[in-house]
C-alpha cells in the first residue's frame, strides 16, 4: 500500500516558458487553476457562509448554555447570550458529575496518548527500518484491523472487561485503546523516508544498541510525525463515544458520556444541557483556538502521507 | 443484564433471531440511507471548499481553521446541540424556514426528515475535515499539469476536471472507504436526536434506528448481548459487502477516467 504522489509521466521536464512568450493567452490561465490563483469575491462570499454554518451551532451552544430552559424552548429561539451562564454551568457540573468527568477525560485522552505515541512510534519503526521474517504479511494484518468496525470487538470486550474486574473503570476504556494501527502505519510511513539508513548504520558504528538508536536517533526524526499522530489521537479519545458509553456509568464517566446521560435523564434541562455540551467542547476549541495553524499543517500532512 | 457466566451454546439461533427481526431491516436499510444522505453531499462540497481554500486567499490559515471547528466537537455536544436547532416548535431551523413562508416541520417523526437531519448532523462535522484533506492532496498536483493544460486551450472548469479530480482520484477514494466506515458506525447521533428512551429505539417508528443503536439496544439495553455479537458479525458483513462495491466503482471510474484523460498528464 503505497501512496505515491501523483508524478508526470513526460521523461522530459520543460523549463517553464518565459513571461509573455505567449501573449495572446490571457494570463490567468497560465497561472493554472492552482494555488497561485487569487481568490475573488465569490470565494470569499462561500467561505464566509460555510464559516458561519461551521461556527453557528457552537455560537447557539452558548446562547442557549446562558438561558432558562424557558427562553431556549420559545416558539422564538433566542438569538443574544443572556445572563445565566455560570448559573447553568455551575448546576451542570453538580447534577452530571462533571468535575469527576473531567479529571477522567484528561486521564483518559492523556494516557491513550502517551501510550499510543510511545508503542506506534516503536512498531512504526521497526516496520519500516527493521528487517525481519514476516514484515510485509504482517503489516498487511494491521491495516486490515483498520477495516474491522469497532462494533464488532465491543461484546467481546465488555465480557473481558467484565472478567478482568474493569467494568466501569477507566481502564476498560483505557487498555483497548493503547495502540492503533493507523498510528503504526503513519508512523511507518514517515520514518520510512524520513529516517535515511545511513544514520542507523551510523549510530551502529559508534556502539549504540537497539534502545541507543531508538532513544538518540528515531526519536528526534521522528518528532513532528509524533505531533501530528498525538493531537489527532487526542482529539480522537476526548471525544470518543460509542465504547465510553457501554462501558462507562454516570458515577465514574468521561465527559462524552456525563453529557449523553445529563440528556438521557428524564426530564433534561435543555439549557443545562447545552451548558455541559460548552464545558465539554471548549477545552478543545481552546486548543484550536491556539494551535490552528499546527492542527491544520497536521491534519493535512497526515492526508498525504495516510 | 444475562450474566455472563450464564452463556451457553446455541449455534446459529441468535442469527436467526436477529435476521428474523423487522427492526433489524429496517435498520439495516436506514444505516444504508443515512450513509449515502450524509456521505454523498459532504464530500461533493468538500471538494469545493478545497477547490476555494486553493486560492491564494487572506488570512488562509483563520478560513481553513474556521471550517475545521465543528472537527473539535464531539458527537455528544454536536447532537445535542443540533437536537434542539431540529425541534418541532420554535427550533432554530423551524424558525427559520417560517421566515421564509414554511410550516414547522417535525424533523425527528418523520422518516426522510430524521435521516436528513442525522445526515445535516454528520455532514456538518466532517466537511472541513475532508476538505483539508483534499486540500493537501491539491497541493501537491505538480503546477506543471495545469500549464500544460492551460497552453492546450483548457478552461478552468476543463482543468478541474481534468487535472484536478484524476490527481485527486487516490485520495477521493481514501475519503469515500473511510466515510463509508464512518457512515456504518453512526451511533451518537441517532441516540441524542431525541435523546432517553425514544434514542435507543431510533424514534418511535425506529425511523432513525441504525445499526448501531439496534446492537447497542438489543446488548446494553435489552441486555441480550448474544443476539448484539450477532449484530455485529452482520456489521461487519455489510461492511464487506459495501467494500467490494466501493472497490468496483472505484475500478470502474479509474477505468474511465484514464481513458479521458489518456493525455498522460495524469498518472
Amino acid at each position: 500500500m503505497t501512496m505515491t504522489s501523483p508524478t508526470p509521466t513526460a521523461p522530459v521536464k520543460l523549463a517553464p516558458p518565459p513571461k509573455g512568450s505567449a501573449p495572446h493567452r490571457p494570463s490567468r490561465f497560465r497561472m493554472g487553476a492552482g494555488q497561485q490563483m487569487k481568490g475573488g469575491p465569490f470565494a470569499y462570499i462561500a467561505l464566509a457562509v460555510v464559516g458561519f454554518g461551521s461556527l453557528l451551532p457552537l455560537y447557539w451552544t452558548l446562547v442557549a448554555a446562558s438561558r432558562t430552559q424557558d427562553e431556549v424552548l420559545a416558539s422564538t429561539p433566542p438569538f443574544l447570550p443572556g445572563g445565566k451562564l455560570v448559573e447553568n454551568l455551575q448546576t451542570a457540573w453538580e447534577q452530571a458529575n462533571l468535575g469527576k468527568a473531567i479529571l477522567n477525560s484528561i486521564i483518559v485522552s492523556s494516557s491513550i496518548t502517551a501510550a499510543t505515541l510511545f508503542f506506534c512510534t516503536l512498531a512504526g519503526y521497526a516496520f519500516a527500518k527493521m528487517r525481519f521474517r514476516g514484515r510485509g504479511w504482517l503489516m498487511t494484518a494491521v491495516i486490515a484491523t483498520l477495516t474491522i468496525p469497532p462494533q464488532l470487538s465491543v461484546v467481546p470486550l465488555f465480557m473481558m472487561m467484565s472478567g478482568l474486574g474493569w467494568g466501569g473503570q477507566l481502564e476498560s476504556v483505557i487498555f483497548p485503546t493503547l495502540v492503533s494501527a493507523f498510528g503504526v502505519f503513519f508512523m511507518r510511513q514517515y520514518l520510512i523516508e524520513a529516517l535515511p539508513y545511513e544514520l542507523i548504520e551510523a549510530a551502529k558504528i559508534d556502539g549504540a544498541n537497539n534502545f541507543r538508536i531508538v532513544v538518540s536517533v528515531v526519536l528526534p526524526v521522528a518528532r513532528p510525525a509524533m505531533m501530528v499522530l498525538g493531537m489527532l489521537t487526542f482529539v480522537q479519545a476526548w471525544n470518543d463515544f460509542f465504547w465510553p458509553y457501554l462501558a462507562l456509568n454516570q458515577q465514574n464517566p468521561t465527559l462524552q458520556v456525563a453529557l449523553g446521560q445529563l440528556s438521557a435523564s428524564y426530564t433534561p434541562d435543555q439549557s443545562i444541557v447545552m451548558a455541559g455540551a460548552l464545558i465539554s467542547t471548549l477545552p478543545l476549541l481552546a486548543v484550536f483556538v491556539l494551535f490552528g495553524k499546527k492542527i491544520v499543517g497536521g491534519i493535512m500532512s497526515g492526508a498525504v502521507k495516510g | 443484564m444475562t450474566g455472563l457466566d450464564s452463556m451457553e451454546w446455541v449455534g446459529w439461533e441468535n442469527f436467526d433471531k436477529i435476521l428474523h427481526d423487522p427492526e433489524f431491516w429496517t435498520s439495516v436499510s436506514n444505516t444504508f440511507l443515512i450513509g449515502v444522505i450524509s456521505t454523498v453531499p459532504q464530500l461533493l462540497v468538500a471538494l469545493g471548499l478545497a477547490h476555494l481554500l486553493n486560492y491564494r486567499l487572506r488570512a488562509s490559515t483563520f478560513w481553513r481553521t474556521i471550517i475545521l471547528t465543528p472537527y473539535a466537537t464531539s458527537v455528544a455536544s454536536a447532537a445535542l446541540v443540533f437536537a434542539l436547532v431540529f425541534r418541532a416548535d420554535g427550533g432554530l431551523l423551524n424558525w427559520t424556514l417560517g421566515l421564509v413562508g414554511f410550516d414547522p416541520v417535525n424533523w425527528a417523526n418523520g422518516h426522510w426528515t430524521s435521516k436528513l437531519a442525522i445526515s445535516i448532523i454528520v455532514i456538518w462535522r466532517w466537511t472541513g475535515y475532508n476538505a483539508l484533506i483534499y486540500l493537501a492532496a491539491m497541493q501537491a498536483v505538480p503546477n506543471d499539469l495545469y500549464e500544460a493544460a492551460s497552453l492546450d486551450g483548457a478552461s478552468r472548469w476543463q482543468q478541474f476536471r481534468k487535472v484536478t479530480i484524476p490527481s485527486l482520484r487516490p485520495t477521493i477514494l481514501f475519503t469515500i472507504v473511510i466515510s463509508t466506515i464512518g457512515s456504518m458506525q453512526l451511533f451518537g447521533e441517532p441516540l441524542l436526536l431525541e435523546g432517553g428512551a425514544m434514542g435507543a429505539t431510533g424514534g418511535n417508528e425506529n425511523q432513525y434506528e441504525t445499526l448501531s443503536i439496534y446492537l447497542y439496544n438489543y446488548g446494553w439495553n435489552l441486555g441480550h448481548l448474544g443476539p448484539a455479537a450477532a449484530v455485529a458479525w452482520a456489521m461487519l458483513a455489510l461492511l464487506l459487502l459495501i467494500a467490494a462495491v466501493n472497490w468496483l466503482i472505484g475500478r470502474y471510474v479509474v477505468r474511465t477516467s484514464d481513458s479521458a484523460v489518456r493525455t498522460g498528464a495524469t498518472r
